[in-house]
C-alpha cells in the first residue's frame, strides 16, 4: 500500500457486488458510501453491510473509509458509533461547515475509540466543504482536529447553495477549488479535488484532473472505476521528470553526507522546496509503480 | 483424470468400443493412412441443381446414417431444420447429426429428435433445449463433443463417417463452387465445412445465393460438390453476423483484460513477428485493444493472426499490425467484407487450424492465445462446456486446440460471477486440459502454472499482482464461502473428447 491518497473511489455501501470487487481496481483508496447513495429506507442495512465487509473482507492494498451521514440527519451518530468500531482509516463527513462540525466529530469518534478499545486519534477525518460558509471556514476546518488529513470540495451542493450556473469546464468554481487547496497547504493537509460525475467524458475528465493538479490538488474523489487509472496517469511523472528528480534528491543526500549546507546541481543552487518537490515525485513514481 | 470403471462403461457403447482414455496433450503417436475419400465422376454438362426431395432420394438416405452441416451461419442458421424437416417427411429415422456446433437456433429440431429422426449428436456444443434433451439421457448413445482440431482428425481418419454433407451455401455458382463472402447471407469463412466437404460421401450445397456465373473467390471447390439446392433463405443476417464490435465496457472486465495485456508483454512471446490468437468475446477484444496499444508504443507488429475474426482483428490488420490471417470464421460484417477483399486475410479449414494429426495446424505457430473459461481448477484444469451445475451451455470449440498449440496460453476469467466462485479445487467438466495453461488472469490476481518455471522467471520483477493459485482460491473462497462440490448422476449423456480423440471427461444426466 503507498502513503498516497491520489484516488478516493466512491463505492454504494448498500451493493454487496460491487464492494467485494472495490478494491480490484488500483484506488489508493475506496470510500463506502452510507450517505447519498444509500435510500433513506436502507440506512441500517447498508451500516450492516459494510460493518461486515470491514470485519471480514477489508482490502489490504488500499486504504477504506466511509462516507457517514451529515451530522444534522438521524443516522449520522450510529453511523460513527457503528462504523468506529470496525476501525476505518478515516470517515468522511458531508456538509462540513464549522471548525465546530469537526470538534464535535472528533469527540465522538474519541468516546466510541475508548468504549471500543482502539487506540485513540486511530480513525482520521476528511471533511467535504460543500457550502459558501463551508468554503469560507476551509481553513478552520481544516485545521479543527489533529485527526483531519484532508478536505475536499462537494460541487454540486456548493453550486447550488451559490445559486451558480453550471458550465462545462467548471469555471464557477474555480475560486472554491482554489480556496480549499489554499486552506489545505496552510493546515498542513491534503486538498481533494471534486467529482466530475461524467464518467462518460475522458477527454474532459483528464483536463481537469490535469487542472486540479495544476491547482495544488493532490488526489481526486472518484465515482467510477474507470477513473481511477486516468487520475493516476496525470500524477505519474514523466521520465524526464523523474530523471531530474533523482538527480535533485542525489544531490542533496550527497550535500547532507558532506554536511555541506549547500546544494548544488550542474552548477546551480537547488533551494530546499525544489527537493521537497522532488521528494515529492519520487513517492508519486513509486506509486505508479515506476522502476526508481 | 477418466475413472477406468467409466471407460469400460464407455467402450460398451457401439462406436465407442475403441475409445482410450486422455493420457496427456501429445501421448497419440498416430500412424496409418487417412481416410478413404469417395470417387466422384460427372460428364461435362451434367446439372447439379434439384429440389431437396429430390437430391435425398439421389444420395440413397437411408435410416442410421449420418448427415452433417457447418455452425458458420451461427444463431441465423435455417438450413439444419430446412433439411431435416424434408428427411423427416421422407420417413428417414435413427440419424447422427454430425455438425461443427449448434446454437441456440436449433432448439427449433427438438421435434425430430423426439421423432426419433435424430437419435445421437456429434458436435462441439449443444445448449438450450437441445442441451437439456442430451441431459435428460434421451439419445441412443452418448453425444460426443469435440473440438474443432479434432472434429476434423475425427472425419479425415475416417473415425466420423459423413454419408451426406449439407453446406448452407451463401454464393454457389452452377458448377458447385462454394464461397461464404458473397449473398446475402454471407457468413464469411466456411473453414468449418471444409473438412465435410472434402471427405463425406455425398456434398449438397444449400444456397439462397445461386448464380450462373462462375465464381472468382472460392472456398469450397466445384470438385467436392455433387449437388445444389437452391432455396429462399439459408439464414437470418441478424443472427449470422453481429453489425459491431463489441469491446466489454465491465470494469472488472477491464481490469482483468489490462492485466492480461500487461502479462502478456512481460513475457518473451511479446515480439515482434509474433503470432497470437485471441477470441472475439468482449474481454478477449479488450485485451486485444490493450495489446494493440502496446504493439504501438513498442512499434511491434505480428507477423500472423490465427483464429475467428472481428472487426478489431481486422483493423488491426489494416492498420499493418498484423501482417497476415488465417481465418477459418468471422463473427461481423467488417470482417466477412474484409476475407473476400483483402489478400494477406486468409481462409482456412478447420483441419489446417487445429487438427492435431497433421504436418503442422495453424495452432501451432501461436507464440500466444487468450482464451475464455467458465471454469478453471486448481490444476489449471479449464472447463467451457457446462456451467457451474454441470449444464451445457458451451463448446470445446478451439480451445483445446489453441491452448496445445500455444507457447503461452493465457485465460481471462472472474474469479466470481454473481455468488458463485469459478476457482474450484475441481471444475465441472474438464475440456483443456491444465497442462495446455500457462497463466489464469482474473481480476483479483494472476497465477502462473507451475509447471511453467520459465514463465514465472519472465515475469520476476515486474509490476504485477502475482498470486499463487490456492492465494486466488483462498480469496474466491473468503468472498463467496467454499462451493459444495456438484453431485452428478451416474448417468452418462455425453463425452468430452480430447482433440486427439481420446475421452478427457463425460456430460452425466441432470
Amino acid at each position: 500500500m503507498n502513503s498516497l491518497y491520489r484516488t478516493l473511489l466512491f463505492v454504494p455501501g448498500n451493493n454487496p457486488g460491487q464492494m467485494v470487487k472495490a478494491d480490484i481496481y488500483g484506488a489508493d483508496c475506496v470510500i463506502f458510501d452510507l450517505e447519498d447513495a444509500v435510500s433513506i429506507h436502507e440506512k441500517d442495512a447498508a451500516r450492516d453491510l459494510v460493518k461486515h465487509y470491514l470485519t471480514d473482507l477489508r482490502p489490504e492494498t488500499c486504504r477504506v473509509g466511509v462516507r457517514i451521514n451529515a451530522q444534522d440527519t438521524p443516522y449520522y451518530e450510529e453511523d460513527v458509533r457503528s462504523m468506529v468500531s470496525v476501525k476505518p482509516d478515516f470517515l468522511r463527513l458531508p456538509k462540513s461547515e464549522t471548525a465546530e462540525n469537526i470538534r464535535q466529530l472528533d469527540k465522538l469518534i474519541t468516546e466510541c475509540e475508548k468504549a471500543c478499545g482502539i487506540e485513540a486519534g486511530s480513525v482520521k477525518i476528511i471533511a467535504t466543504i460543500e457550502t459558501a460558509l463551508g468554503v469560507y471556514n476551509a481553513y478552520q476546518i481544516a485545521s479543527a482536529s489533529p485527526r483531519m488529513i484532508a478536505i475536499g470540495l462537494g460541487a454540486e451542493d456548493f453550486r447550488t447553495d451559490m445559486r451558480m450556473t453550471r458550465s462545462e469546464d467548471g469555471q464557477e468554481i474555480l475560486f472554491a477549488r482554489n480556496l480549499i487547496s489554499l486552506a489545505a497547504h496552510a493546515a498542513g493537509v491534503m486538498p481533494l479535488d471534486y467529482v466530475y460525475s461524467n464518467f462518460k467524458n475522458e477527454e474532459g475528465f483528464i483536463a481537469d484532473v490535469r487542472f486540479g493538479k495544476m491547482l495544488g490538488f493532490t488526489g481526486k474523489s472518484v465515482i467510477h472505476p474507470s477513473q481511477v487509472p486516468l487520475v493516476h496517469q496525470v500524477f505519474t511523472p514523466s521520465d524526464e521528470e523523474l530523471e531530474h528528480a533523482k538527480k535533485v534528491v542525489a544531490a542533496y543526500e550527497e550535500a547532507m553526507a558532506k554536511a555541506s549546507g549547500v546544494v548544488a546541481l550542474d552548477g546551480k543552487m537547488i533551494d530546499m522546496p525544489i527537493v521537497v518537490r522532488a521528494q515529492n515525485t519520487l513517492e508519486y513514481a513509486k506509486a505508479s509503480g515506476k522502476e526508481l | 483424470m477418466l475413472n477406468p470403471s467409466l471407460l469400460n462403461e464407455i467402450n460398451q457403447i457401439p462406436g465407442f468400443e475403441n475409445k482410450k482414455a486422455f493420457a496427456g496433450a501429445f501421448a497419440a503417436k498416430p500412424n496409418g493412412r487417412m481416410a478413404a475419400r469417395p470417387i466422384k465422376f460427372v460428364t461435362p454438362g451434367t446439372n447439379k441443381k434439384f429440389s431437396l426431395d429430390y437430391i435425398l432420394d439421389a444420395v440413397g438416405l437411408k435410416d442410421g446414417m449420418t448427415i452433417s452441416f457447418h455452425h458458420c451461419l451461427r444463431n441465423g442458421d435455417a438450413v439444419m431444420l430446412y433439411v431435416i424437416d424434408a428427411i423427416a417427411k421422407k420417413g428417414i429415422r435413427d440419424l447422427t447429426l454430425a455438425v461443427s456446433s449448434l446454437s441456440a437456433v436449433q432448439d427449433c429440431l427438438l421435434p425430430y429428435f423426439e421423432q426419433g429422426v435424430i437419435t445421437a449428436i456429434d458436435t462441439s456444443g449443444n445448449r438450450g433445449k437441445l442441451g437439456a434433451y442430451v441431459q435428460q439421457g434421451k439419445l441412443k448413445k452418448p453425444a460426443i463433443y469435440r473440438t474443432h482440431g479434432g472434429r476434423a482428425r475425427a472425419i479425415e481418419t475416417g473415425e466420423l463417417h459423413i454419408n451426406v454433407a449439407f453446406i448452407a451455401a451463401p454464393c454457389c455458382d452452377k458448377y458447385g463452387n462454394i464461397n461464404g463472402v458473397q449473398g446475402k447471407s454471407a457468413c464469411g469463412s466456411l473453414g468449418y465445412a471444409m473438412p465435410d466437404a472434402e471427405y463425406a460421401d455425398f456434398v449438397v450445397a444449400v444456397t439462397d445465393g445461386y448464380t450462373e456465373t462462375a465464381l472468382d473467390y472460392v472456398s469450397i471447390p466445384q470438385t467436392q460438390v455433387d449437388y445444389i439446392t437452391e432455396v429462399d433463405s439459408i439464414g437470418d443476417p441478424a443472427g449470422i453476423a453481429t453489425g459491431s464490435i463489441r469491446v466489454s465496457k465491465s470494469p472488472a472486465e477491464l481490469v482483468i483484460s489490462k492485466y492480461a495485456a500487461d502479462v502478456i508483454a512481460a513475457t518473451e512471446y511479446f515480439r515482434d513477428g509474433m503470432v497470437f490468437q485471441f477470441g472475439s468475446g468482449g474481454m478477449a477484444i479488450a485485451t486485444a485493444s490493450f495489446i494493440r496499444e502496446k504493439m504501438l508504443q513498442d512499434s511491434i507488429v505480428a507477423s500472423a493472426g490465427v483464429g475467428g475474426v472481428s472487426g478489431f482483428h481486422v483493423q488491426m490488420l489494416n492498420e499493418g499490425l498484423i501482417k497476415t490471417f488465417y481465418d477459418p470464421q468471422d463473427f461481423d460484417v467488417t470482417a466477412i467484407q474484409s476475407l473476400g477483399t483483402n489478400p494477406r486475410h486468409h481462409e482456412i479449414s478447420a483441419s489446417a487450424y487445429a487438427n492435431p494429426f497433421s504436418a503442422n495446424p495453424y495452432v501451432n505457430m501461436l507464440d500466444f492465445a487468450v482464451l475464455s473459461a467458465t471454469e478453471i481448477d486448481v490444476d489449471f484444469n479449464v472447463n467451457v462446456l457446462t456451467d457451474s451445475y454441470g449444464k451445457l451451455l458451451g463448446a470445446p470449440g478451439g480451445h483445446p486446440d489453441a491452448a496445445a498449440g500455444a507457447k503461452l496460453t493465457v485465460i481471462t476469467m472472474p474469479l466470481l460471477r454473481n455468488r458463485l466462485p469459478m476457482l474450484l479445487d475441481h471444475v465441472s467438466t474438464i475440456v483443456t486440459p491444465g497442462e495446455s495453461i500457462d497463466i489464469l488472469v482474473t481480476e483479483y490476481g494472476i497465477a502462473v502454472n507451475p509447471r511453467r518455471q520459465d514463465v514465472t522467471d519472465m515475469l520476476r520483477g515486474k509490476a504485477l499482482p502475482i498470486k499463487s493459485m490456492e492465494e486466488l482460491k483462498a480469496k474466491a473462497d473468503k468472498l463467496t464461502g467454499k462451493a459444495t462440490p456438484v453431485e452428478f448422476s451416474g448417468k452418462l449423456c455425453g463425452l468430452v473428447e480430447y482433440r486427439d480423440g481420446t475421452i478427457i471427461d463425460v456430460i452425466h444426466q441432470i
